[in-house]
């Protein structure tokens, strides 16, 4: 029962690291992403600049910011995210409707 | 009618078909037919799990409804939709691996299961089980309504009979198939969509004479179209912040999203679904409504903006092409409605017929019992939107806000929280639900209030609800089962 229990700590704690950093991945999202389009397109739209063809507010906040997200994805993904079973190693298999 | 459009889809619409088939052979194989059925033996790839929440999340108004809305508000409205690229890795962070885990151990084949068993509560079932079948049936009757419209602007029939094969195809396929059919058309769907919008992006851009252009011209129109704030600066900044919760991070609570974070295979599947996930629904979401935008210098003057994709692809592609590109938003109608069909019957089979009914049902009669009721589900769907009422129009309206105010605190906080108990749970979802409707009323008479979207306010108080009715009738604190639960009977 003792090692059950310890396994079962690791997981549990492993997966609510990996929620609080599903929150704050949302978090820089939303930063980036307001502080991009509100920062550099509340002026006038005579007095935007344009990257790539694109309003630089929403060429940095949409586009850019999207690619900057997947880089973050990526890094969570490859170094943060554990490897663990999810299944309990005691399991049986058994029928759904006996 | 146009063959040389019609074809294309044909052809998409039979592949669709033999994997139904393909899944069907494969399920008669396999040991727990509700498992299956409702899903898919919790086998799923990380591919196949990043596709079919893609899928099942880029419904209609995301692929006719969103890039109209975009051609009429401009950039604002695409800075609005941008708020979904969190979809692709807040949902299966956050539910995680706990809930994998602990759904596991419950046996939890449906979100109604989940809850089940951690608040055990007929109450919270029950409630559960009715703000599912009510709010997701509209929403998916709606669907039917647009799938109808899509076949007929492609094909020139009667919208009747245009709805009579949207319907069939749906329903054969989705009785044969299951869940398993249902994801991996999910992932064909989820590739056409992905390489499709891209192939009309880049087609509009060049009927549109490039990007200077385009640019010049809806500036010349409205310089309002290429802000923030809409063609009349009508959306504040607060208003369009408050997507982030309606498509953002609320999008955790619906029910036809979290059945999936419980679908998968194992640690390595969830990973690359998380990567493949935010790649694929901010790459279409972002070419979806800039093609919208777009579409305006290109073609003025649409009248019904839900038609922006259909006549836009027809207008700028080779008639085979706009066939293939066309079949997206007809596949992510269809896989929207296959699932929602799917979890509207798992609520009417299992959490109240088998729960409450018949709990020794065998294998045999729960399969057929399955079939049956996701057959006359399709059924009334059909006849309700021969003549869509003006009650499915408004629950419509609201059913996936609705959803997420009543959902999100019991399973967050059932996940994360020990105190968290029936009463909290109980109390939260009425909350959520009814001051959900009462600030729909409130906004539809006087404007939106604290100048936010309707869910806004509803999500903090049910948050608040579910803390204190926690806390009032305390209960001892809950631990969640240390190994597999065994299952009786």
């Amino acid at each position: 029962m003792k090692g059950s229990d310890f396994n079962e700590d690791w997981r549990f704690k492993a997966a609510n690291r990996e929620a609080i950093v599903g929150c704050v991945l949302a978090a820089v999202n939303i930063l980036w992403w307001f502080g991009f389009a509100y920062g550099l397109g509340s002026k006038p739209p005579e007095e935007y600049t344009y990257v790539l063809g694109f309003p630089a507010w929403f060429f940095w906040s949409c586009i850019v910011g999207y690619l900057v997200m997947v880089v973050l994805v990526f890094i969570v993904v490859k170094f943060v995210l554990k490897e663990m079973p999810l299944e309990d190693e005691d399991e049986s298999e058994e029928e759904d409707s006996a | 009618m146009n063959w040389g459009v019609v074809t294309p889809l044909l052809i998409f619409l039979l592949f669709i078909f033999l994997i139904g088939i393909w899944s069907n052979r494969k399920m008669a194989s396999s040991k727990s037919f509700l498992a299956d059925y409702f899903l898919g033996s919790r086998e799923f790839g990380g591919m196949v799990l990043a596709m079919t929440m893609v899928a099942t999340y880029g419904s209609a108004s995301s692929f006719l409804g969103g890039p109209g809305a975009a051609y009429s508000i401009g950039f604002g409205w695409v800075l609005l939709a941008m708020t979904q690229v969190a979809t692709g890795y807040f949902v299966l962070l956050v539910l995680g691996k706990k809930f994998a885990i602990v759904t596991r151990r419950y046996h939890a084949v449906t979100l109604i299961d989940f809850l089940k068993e951690r608040y055990r509560s007929t109450s919270v079932v029950l409630l559960s089980a009715f703000s599912i079948i009510v709010f997701l049936f509209s929403a998916m009757a709606a669907q039917w309504v647009g799938g109808a419209y899509l076949i007929q602007s492609l094909t020139g029939m009667s919208y009747t009979a245009a709805l009579f094969i949207f319907t069939l195809s749906v329903l054969i396929y989705v009785i044969i198939g299951g869940f398993r059919a249902v994801a991996m058309t999910d992932t064909i769907q989820g590739i056409v969509m992905f390489l499709g919008t891209f192939v009309l992006l880049v087609a509009v851009v060049i009927a549109g004479g490039g990007l200077p252009t385009i640019f010049a011209e809806l500036i010349a129109e409205n310089p309002n179209f290429v802000t923030p704030y809409g063609q009349d600066g009508q959306l504040s900044a607060a208003y369009i912040s408050s997507y982030w919760i309606l498509v953002g991070v609320g999008v955790i609570a619906l029910p036809q999203v979290t059945v999936r974070a419980m679908s998968y295979r194992n640690a390595k599947s969830m990973h690359r679904a998380i990567l493949i996930g935010t790649v694929v629904v901010g790459f279409i979401m972002l070419n979806m409504h800039l093609i919208g935008v777009f579409a305006r210098p290109v073609l003025p003057g649409i009248e019904v903006a839900d038609q922006v994709i259909p006549l836009i692809a027809l207008d700028v592609l080779p008639p085979w092409l706009a066939g293939i590109v066309l079949a997206a938003p007809l596949a992510a109608m269809m896989s929207t409605v296959d699932s929602l069909l799917l979890l509207v019957s798992s609520s009417v089979v299992k959490d109240v017929y088998i729960n409450y009914f018949k709990p020794e049902a065998s294998f045999q009669h729960v399969k057929k019992v399955s079939m049956g009721v996701t057959a006359v589900i399709g059924i009334i769907a059909f006849l309700l939107s021969i003549n869509p009422p003006e009650l499915l129009i408004f629950l419509n309206l609201f059913a996936f806000g609705g959803l997420e105010a009543a959902f999100i605190w019991p399973i967050v906080l059932g996940l994360y929280w020990k105190t968290a108990n029936k009463s909290g749970a109980i109390a939260s979802m009425i909350t959520g639900i009814v001051s959900y409707i009462g600030i729909h009323f409130y906004n539809e008479a006087y404007g939106d209030l604290f100048g936010v979207h309707t869910v806004t306010v509803p999500v903090l108080l049910s948050l608040l609800a579910f803390v204190v009715f926690s806390l009032l009738l305390k209960e001892s604190a809950y631990e969640f089962p240390k190994t597999t639960m065994k299952k009786d009977a």
